[in-house]
């Protein structure tokens, strides 16, 4: 995956980063699995592997896939991502170890919803159940959020009356 | 304290840091993109790894399991893999959009097109 | 593309297995993995598919604009037609405790039209954001 996303940052070619982004996407749904989110790993292969790709590619084809050579010395940026990862690297000092049942995030309201979860709402998948149920106002939400950019995007690609002269005329001024 | 304790935090801060590079390196439109999904894919990592359990399964109940992961990660990062695939459509709608403006979508040279003909961007649609 | 066989077979065969995987996923969701998110994305992907193979137009013909459209409206509303129905059975907004006698049936109730609001938008808005792309690249500039 590591190796994925190296390659990822140096491709120049625009065809070649959507479809290791693809590998990249599916790569990281194998990790979600072997972490036992398996309705993460099934959302991340089919959005992230299918849709997004899809997507990247009909953008892609309406643009130029290849990209510029970068003018500037890319130091900078590198040294900004270089210091925020080692401010994170300091962060997670202080974290819980991995896969430790104490830490707080396994003590809180999770065991309510691991034990009351088939006796209040009959459905064995938790997930689903916490989704639908107990958080079912952040899903309205979110199904909204989605609603809301399907709405921007035919906002702004519904075909529009294209002005013939735009072009010549911002030649023409120059 | 191990490393390998931690291994699963330094995975996505490589992950992250990688994206961050991306995003601020890269002038191409559709790069800064996909380095902004990386950077996204990282944080379902920075939910989702701290929710596993060893020897856990995966939180659907039964009665031959006792320990289950953490399902309340795996809620957020659902919710948010679909919302950024809506914003990721979003993004790509304004890239084409501008690429028809400015027929271009390498940052430096929209920049250069701003500059030289000031005020120009709010006519160009 | 539009002319290789063996991709046009192939596709023929797969779709109605992928639309019946999705359907699998959506009603199973309970049980299994899988919910509202995945089966509106399979749905859109079968659908992406038979477009992508078959060209636009078919795929439009099958999956007309404006049914696209009216999903896209119309999961958000059944999804908040769930809880304005939890609120006239005389519970709180998105309870489904009222929706069945036995609360628990309820909440199965209540969980299943939920999915099915998110899954109809979720693939509208996948299916409309392709549309877009795709008929948007066609046209000649």
């Amino acid at each position: 995956m590591a190796l994925t996303v190296i390659v990822l940052t140096r491709s120049r070619n625009l065809f070649t980063v959507v479809v290791l982004a693809g590998v990249y996407s599916f790569l990281m749904a194998t990790a979600l699995v072997a972490l036992d989110a398996v309705d993460v790993a099934m959302t991340e292969a089919s959005v992230g592997a299918g849709i997004s790709t899809v997507l990247l590619l009909g953008a892609l084809y309406l643009c130029k896939s290849e990209e510029t050579k970068p003018v500037r010395k890319p130091w900078l940026p590198l040294a900004v991502s270089a210091a925020a990862g080692a401010l994170l690297v300091f962060g997670t000092l202080g974290l819980p170890a991995f896969s430790d049942p104490a830490a707080p995030i396994h003590t809180h309201v999770v065991p309510r919803y691991l034990n009351d979860v088939l006796r209040e709402t009959g459905v064995p998948n938790v997930v689903t159940a916490v989704l639908a149920s107990y958080r079912g106002y952040d899903t309205l939400g979110e199904t909204t959020v989605v609603f809301t950019a399907g709405i921007g995007v035919i906002a702004l690609l519904r075909r529009r009356r294209k002005q013939p002269g735009a072009a010549n005329k911002q030649d023409a001024a120059k | 304290m191990s490393f390998w304790s931690h291994f699963s935090y330094a995975i996505t801060i490589f992950l992250m840091v990688a994206g961050l590079y991306i995003v601020i390196a890269r002038g191409n439109l559709i790069k800064k993109l996909v380095g902004l999904g990386v950077f996204q894919t990282s944080v379902y990592m920075l939910y989702i790894a701290p929710g596993k359990l060893i020897g856990g399964t995966a939180p659907i109940i039964d009665a031959n399991f006792k320990v289950y992961s953490n399902p309340l990660p795996h809620v957020l990062i659902l919710t948010a893999i679909v919302v950024g695939v809506a914003t990721l459509a979003l993004g790509l709608a304004l890239v084409v959009r501008i690429r028809e403006a400015y027929d271009t979508i390498e940052e430096d040279d929209i920049l250069a097109s701003d500059e030289g003909e000031p005020g120009g961007d709010g006519q160009r649609r | 593309m539009r002319h290789n066989l063996v991709l046009r077979v192939v596709a023929k065969l797969l779709i109605p297995f992928i639309l019946l995987f999705a359907l699998y996923v959506q009603f199973h969701g309970d049980f299994g993995p899988g919910g509202g998110f995945q089966a509106g994305v399979i749905i859109a992907a079968a659908i992406i598919f038979y477009g992508l193979i078959y060209g636009l137009d078919a795929a439009r013909k099958a999956m007309p604009d404006r049914v696209v459209e009216t999903m896209v409206a119309c999961g958000v509303l059944i999804y908040a037609g769930v809880g304005l129905a939890g609120l006239f059975l005389g519970g709180n907004y998105l309870d489904y405790f009222v929706l069945d006698h036995d609360p628990a049936h309820g909440q199965h109730r209540g969980i299943f039209w939920v999915e099915v609001g998110v899954a109809v938008t979720v693939s509208g808005v996948m299916l409309k954001i392709f549309y877009m792309f795709a008929s948007r690249g066609r046209d000649p500039e």
